[in-house]
């Protein structure tokens, strides 16, 4: 692994911070407390070219690396958490299983306008009683001469609403258990799929997060993503990404916190001296920085094996199992530091603190990605 | 239509701060950025690229360094980036500066120039216009917005300080624009990718028709005999009243010194 970032991705990582400073920071706050999606905020991603980082030029990506994707994620999180998970929504859940199992007619037909930002993208897996038991899957897809016809629910969806192309599974086989779950694309606006409720939610409560309904959806055997009864394959792939994605926003989450309360321990005067003085501070942020540096290396390593066609599953596992617990917990801390302000809106820690916990639940749980690894350990 | 856009790398004065004992500015630390009345310069060009399909090139001189910052402007969009550097150069005042500039974009070639009005480092505003002159070409300074560009004028606001002045130039022409007058574009990925297989094409001394006197700090008028920071002697008077006789008071003082009016 590279321990260094290339001069691309550095220039990647400043364009990514500026923006996130100027556009994504001011509108953090409010996104939060009106539990609004932050569309402008997609708007400038699209202007940027963002929303396509590790996909080629071809399809209408930037044609850069994951990382550099990754690298989006984390500065976007830094700022906002919710801008950091629609973004990686989009790109590792919606966006990559179109490209990576998609036929070249699919490809040609969705990458464009998704990588340049036209459309948004969105990924549906979980229901009502099939979350980290994924196989449980209920809603169905029955054939019907050349079309399916989709019928179920998905719960808990990104970006719902405001995507227009959803990647949702199904089972076409219940006999076959896993191997009888299919992939499909499905779009917006198509008759007998609509958006349920938007969910009232702890953090990242400008991400659109609501049910998906498919009611006799009828689609064309040109919808299926990938061979039919390879959806949960396709499932557990997309997910390893995502998580490379999670972890970033994680670690973005765990450093803008830091962030927040360097400068704040330094003017902050308590006993006649800032805070930043006393010893208990001093290693409270040595301890937060070490073991959020320590997650930045997990997350660029699972993103850098991606990128080179190495195994992640086991590394992605642990950069977002890492980063996410470190995000609880530096969030934490930084509260503490900052006492009873730290506990107000007026500051941005208590919002980041609630963002922090999601990253431990969604896209595999903590306990998912232990047993991942712990699973390839005693392979 | 060719466009040239002339950019300075300067120390981001915000944070720049000056030695007393010697009155040399501190740039260890300081971070570089592009001078904004040339970034302001460059966000439209990519305008009228965007608009007509005009060629961006953009010309800077200055040290090795300042590549970088022209490989961030290959971000942005711009066609062609130009580093003018040379030992030979060093030295250079607003002079010797503009005399070099022109003799570079003569080689380059031009329809339309776009300068900054004024670096934030040296403050001095002349290497805009200085550089028409050289060139012999019409000048419209402190343009905060271009109206209208065809191949064969441009129709600009030139904003003074109590007025605002509408004119019409013929091409080519030299501008040279206002920070204020719009919000740059960020870099984009896809153009921070491409930036990485593009040049940025370095022309030295050698390569400029230019006699060695009139460069560098040999074709320098410019002395600096002394530079120092000046003390802020601002007087400071504490009154103890109650908050509505203040009031007053504040409104009283702003009146006397014509900030306010009413």
């Amino acid at each position: 692994m590279d321990f260094m970032l290339t001069e691309q991705h550095k220039m990647m990582k400043k364009l990514f911070a500026e923006f996130a400073e100027k556009d994504v920071k001011p509108l953090a706050a409010e996104v939060d407390e009106d539990e609004r999606f932050p569309r402008e905020n997609v708007e400038k991603m699209r202007e940027c070219k963002m929303l396509g980082i590790p996909f080629p030029r071809e399809y209408g990506g930037a044609g850069a690396d994951y990382l550099s994707y990754i690298l989006a994620v984390e500065e976007l999180s830094k700022k906002c958490g919710t801008t950091g998970v629609v973004l990686s929504a989009h790109t590792s859940l919606g966006t990559w299983p179109i490209f990576a199992f998609g036929t070249e007619e699919q490809k040609n037909r969705y990458l464009p306008d998704l990588c340049t930002g036209k459309k948004l993208a969105a990924f549906g897996l979980t229901e009502p009683n099939a979350g980290t038991d994924a196989a449980g899957q209920q809603t169905t897809a029955v054939k019907d001469g050349d079309d399916y016809i989709l019928n179920g629910t998905k719960i808990f969806i990104t970006n719902a609403g405001e995507a227009d192309v959803y990647v949702i599974f199904a089972m076409t086989d219940k006999s076959k258990g896993t191997h009888g779950i299919s992939a499909f694309i499905v779009e917006k606006g198509m008759p007998g799929f609509t958006v349920g409720q938007h969910e009232k939610k702890l953090g990242i409560r400008g991400s659109a997060t609501s049910e998906l309904i498919f009611n006799n959806v009828r689609l064309s055997k040109d919808q299926l993503l990938g061979q039919e009864g390879k959806g949960f394959k396709i499932a557990m792939m997309t997910l390893d990404g995502g998580r490379i994605g999670i972890a970033a926003q994680a670690l973005g989450i765990a450093q803008g916190a830091i962030d927040e309360v360097v400068p704040y321990v330094k003017s902050r005067k308590q006993f006649g001296r800032p805070i930043s003085k006393f010893q208990n501070t001093q290693f409270q942020l040595a301890d937060m920085q070490v073991k959020t540096d320590a997650a930045r290396l997990l997350v660029y390593q699972a993103a850098m094996a991606k990128e080179n066609g190495q195994p992640y599953t086991y590394l992605a596992a642990e950069a977002k199992l890492f980063a996410a617990e470190v995000a609880m917990e530096v969030t934490t801390k930084a509260i503490q530091l900052m006492g009873g302000y730290g506990y107000t809106r007026d500051y941005p820690v208590e919002r980041m603190f609630r963002d922090a916990k999601i990253t431990e639940i969604y896209e595999g749980t903590s306990e998912v990605q232990r047993m991942v690894i712990s699973g390839q350990m005693l392979k | 239509m060719k466009i040239i856009v002339l950019v300075k790398q300067v120390p981001d004065s915000t944070e720049i701060r000056v030695d007393k004992v010697t009155g040399t500015l501190i740039r260890a630390g300081v971070p570089s950025i592009i001078n904004p009345d040339d970034l302001a310069g460059v966000e439209e060009a990519l305008k009228i690229k965007e608009a007509t399909g005009a060629h961006v090139t953009v010309i800077s001189m200055g040290p090795p360094q300042a590549s970088g910052m022209l490989k961030e402007l290959y971000g942005r969009g711009v066609d062609e980036c130009i580093l003018i550097t040379d030992r030979a150069f060093a030295g250079a005042d607003t002079c010797a500066t503009s005399s070099t500039l022109a003799a570079a974009i003569e080689k380059v070639g031009y329809d339309l120039i776009i300068g900054g009005r004024q670096a934030i480092d040296g403050d001095t505003a002349q290497v805009g216009p200085q550089t028409a002159e050289r060139l012999d070409i019409p000048q419209v300074t402190y343009v905060d917005k271009i109206m209208e560009v065809n191949d064969k004028s441009v129709t600009v606001r030139k904003s003074l300080e109590d007025t605002e002045e509408i004119i019409e130039a013929k091409l080519p022409c030299l501008l040279t624009t206002l920070s204020g007058m719009n919000t740059p574009r960020y870099m984009n990925c896809n153009d921070i990718v491409d930036s990485f297989s593009k040049e940025v094409k370095i022309m030295t001394f050698a390569d400029l028709d230019i006699p060695a006197e009139k460069v560098g700090l040999a074709g320098s008028p410019t002395k600096v005999h002394h530079t120092f920071t000046k003390d802020v002697t601002a007087e400071t008077e504490t009154y103890d009243m109650p908050a509505a006789d203040a009031a007053k008071l504040i409104a009283k003082t702003l009146k006397e010194k014509q900030i306010i009016t009413k």
